[in-house]
């Protein structure tokens, strides 16, 4: 790679970049190191010898080497990023100002409870709202991410079995599930059982009552499901499930359909995940922490993670007599600091939650009318905040879901979700979030059939694309067969 | 994705409705069929069980990834895992290139009357063609 860059610029101010290794020179750095006067001293021999490669440079193009790739990323701070089952809504930066506090920056974890009341009132707060939203009793705030909450949730469901002498092997999984379920169901020792798909894209409650034996510790269920769609016969799954001994897990991917709008506890779930990184406005991933709280109904309370925030008279305080808790999932008391953005997100919107919720509905709705005569829909009714379509109409052409992917980004718009649900042929899954206003959502849409438009012209250059990007379609193949992970290139 | 008549069915083997292959005679082989390559794309991994492992018709044994996706490979006969093609720990793409070759995954001890629910390649043509396959 290195001699192929004559000068910076290959488009505009769009700046190449070398990797570090290819941009050092001998003898450069960052600091000065200070003159110690101490005689030097040998190393022992077997730590003697030749370092790792580190390349020599100095402050400066350490600084423009990361500022230059950050140019080269799309967030959602960029533009929209409809990318389905994610739900890639703004964040908005008062979160950031809060979870920057310094009272909250520099608190430390092991400080006693009379030194961190403030911390210790949001906690407490954030665990009620949390269980205010979905119409649960109390909420855990340990869980360090979405899966890591799943996890939670379902060593609960198997310590109220034991508790309670029943010795159960097995859990429901609608096949319709994140890939997170059944793994974490086999980390519990469960083994699974698959519950197919109804005609109209959701369970069935006959199917789900022919599964349900004596063996089954319960369900677990997203609502809506990967597809966008409302379980509609879930109320009568439930029941059926309580009355033969189970507990439902409901997974929290998709909450931000339902927020303050479905009561989980009166749908019969037992406990339930949050991604705050979904509903709740906290950043994704970018290698940061994450937190996974999760809400829990009456049955499971006992069972909750401790030590738990209490509110005795006007003070909080720490309960560890917890006879039931499955104990600890985390070594403090969770990534406090998501945990204040997501707190911050529940005061700013309040009972406009519920209007959020009604608008990501409504946005996906919008989006799906407005495609559904190029794209085919394969479930085609009111969908929740997501909706689902397929290649099937640009398959003749041989244009790949993968090839429609890779031609919106020439168009300016991240790719929707490709691939998932797996249920769906090739699906496209397109989840706009409340936050893109409508002028977003109909360049996203035109920008969809300019891209069926050009399907039905010059499908060939779909093959190609993305062609107008700093890269154009990268092998991912040989990609994933051949990773490179150092940064040694041969 | 390939057309249905553009599906390469080869008559010396028997198909499952899950899309796995089992070779008619001895040594039985396992792989998947042409259907199944083109509609995963490239395969990066191929995660195959320990030699030994007893096999249960209809239960997982291991699993496929794609740059499109991870899939369960289901067994469609009944018996113990003989031996895995170890070539495609390097080179999972000959699952992709030689589906019913170079590209088999395990090879199983059984019984021939397993082969009795198997699907012929023309009864497995007309199951894709009912599936509205490709």
């Amino acid at each position: 790679m290195s001699g192929e860059f004559k000068t910076p610029g290959q488009s505009g101010l769009i700046l190449n970049e070398k990797l570090l290794w290819e941009s050092g020179r001998k003898g450069r750095s960052a600091m000065s190191p200070v003159v110690s006067g101490l005689p030097p001293v040998s190393l022992p021999p077997d730590l003697a010898g030749d370092g790792p490669d580190w390349p020599d440079l100095s402050e400066q193009q350490v600084a423009r080497h990361y500022t230059r790739l950050s140019t080269w990323n799309f967030g959602v701070d960029t533009g929209t990023y409809p990318l389905g089952s994610c739900t890639m809504k703004y964040n908005p930066k008062i979160n950031e100002e809060m979870a920057n506090l310094p009272g909250f920056v520099k608190a430390h974890p092991l400080l006693p409870a009379e030194a961190v009341q403030g911390e210790l009132r949001l906690m407490y707060e954030l665990e009620q709202f949390l269980a205010e939203i979905v119409g649960l009793k109390a909420a855990s705030l340990q869980p360090g991410a979405g899966a890591h909450g799943e996890l939670c949730g379902m060593l609960m469901i198997a310590a109220c079995h034991r508790h309670h002498g029943q010795n159960r092997s097995k859990v429901l999984m609608p096949d319709t599930a994140h890939g997170t379920n059944p793994a974490t169901a086999a980390m519990c020792g469960y083994s699974e059982v698959k519950v197919p798909l109804g005609p109209k894209g959701f369970m069935e409650y006959a199917t789900v009552e022919k599964l349900m034996t004596d063996e089954v510790a319960g369900l677990m269920v997203t609502n809506p499901n990967t597809l966008g769609l409302f379980e509609s016969e879930l109320h009568r799954i439930t029941e059926m499930i309580h009355q033969r001994g189970g507990l439902v897990y409901g997974d929290g991917a998709n909450l931000n359909a339902i927020m303050g709008r479905v009561d989980l506890g009166r749908l019969g779930v037992d406990v339930v995940h949050y991604n705050v990184h979904k509903t709740l406005s906290t950043p994704h991933g970018g290698g940061g922490p994450g937190a996974g709280p999760v809400a829990v109904g009456d049955r499971l309370l006992p069972y909750l993670p401790g030590p738990r925030v209490v509110k005795n008279g006007d003070r909080y305080e720490w309960k560890e007599d917890l006879p039931l808790s499955i104990g600890r999932l985390h070594g403090f008391h969770g990534q406090f600091r998501v945990l204040v953005r997501a707190y911050a997100y529940i005061l700013s919107m309040g009972p406009e939650l519920k209007t959020a919720s009604d608008l990501a509905v409504l946005n996906a709705n919008y989006i799906k009318e407005k495609l559904k005569d190029v794209y085919d829909l394969p479930f085609d009714q009111p969908c929740m905040h997501e909706c689902v379509f397929t290649n099937a109409k640009q398959a003749a052409a041989r244009v790949s879901t993968l090839d429609i992917a890779k031609g919106l980004i020439d168009l300016g718009f991240h790719p929707p979700t490709i691939y998932f649900p797996l249920v769906v042929d090739s699906a496209i899954m397109i989840e706009p979030t409340e936050t893109e206003s409508k002028e977003d959502l109909d360049a996203f849409i035109a920008a969809m059939r300019q891209v069926a438009e050009e399907v039905r012209q010059n499908p060939e250059t779909l093959h190609q694309a993305p062609a107008r990007t700093f890269r154009s379609r990268l092998d991912e193949t040989s990609a994933a067969r051949r990773p490179i992970l150092t940064g040694d290139m041969g | 994705m390939k057309e249905l008549n553009e599906l390469n069915l080869p008559s010396s083997v028997r198909y499952h409705d899950d899309h796995e292959w089992v070779s008619v005679s001895a040594p039985y082989r396992l792989g998947i069929s042409d259907f199944a390559q083109d509609a995963l794309g490239d395969l990066t991994f191929v995660e195959m069980p320990e030699v030994g492992t007893r096999l249960t018709r209809g239960e997982e044994f291991g699993t496929l990834e794609s740059t499109k996706s991870v899939s369960p490979l289901l067994s469609p006969v009944n018996g113990t895992v003989k031996a895995v093609n170890e070539e495609l720990n390097d080179n999972p793409g000959l699952v992709n290139s030689d589906p019913y070759g170079a590209g088999w995954i395990i090879e199983i001890e059984m019984n021939p009357g397993e082969l009795d629910g198997l699907m012929d390649a023309a009864a497995y043509k007309a199951h894709l063609e009912s599936e509205g396959g490709h």
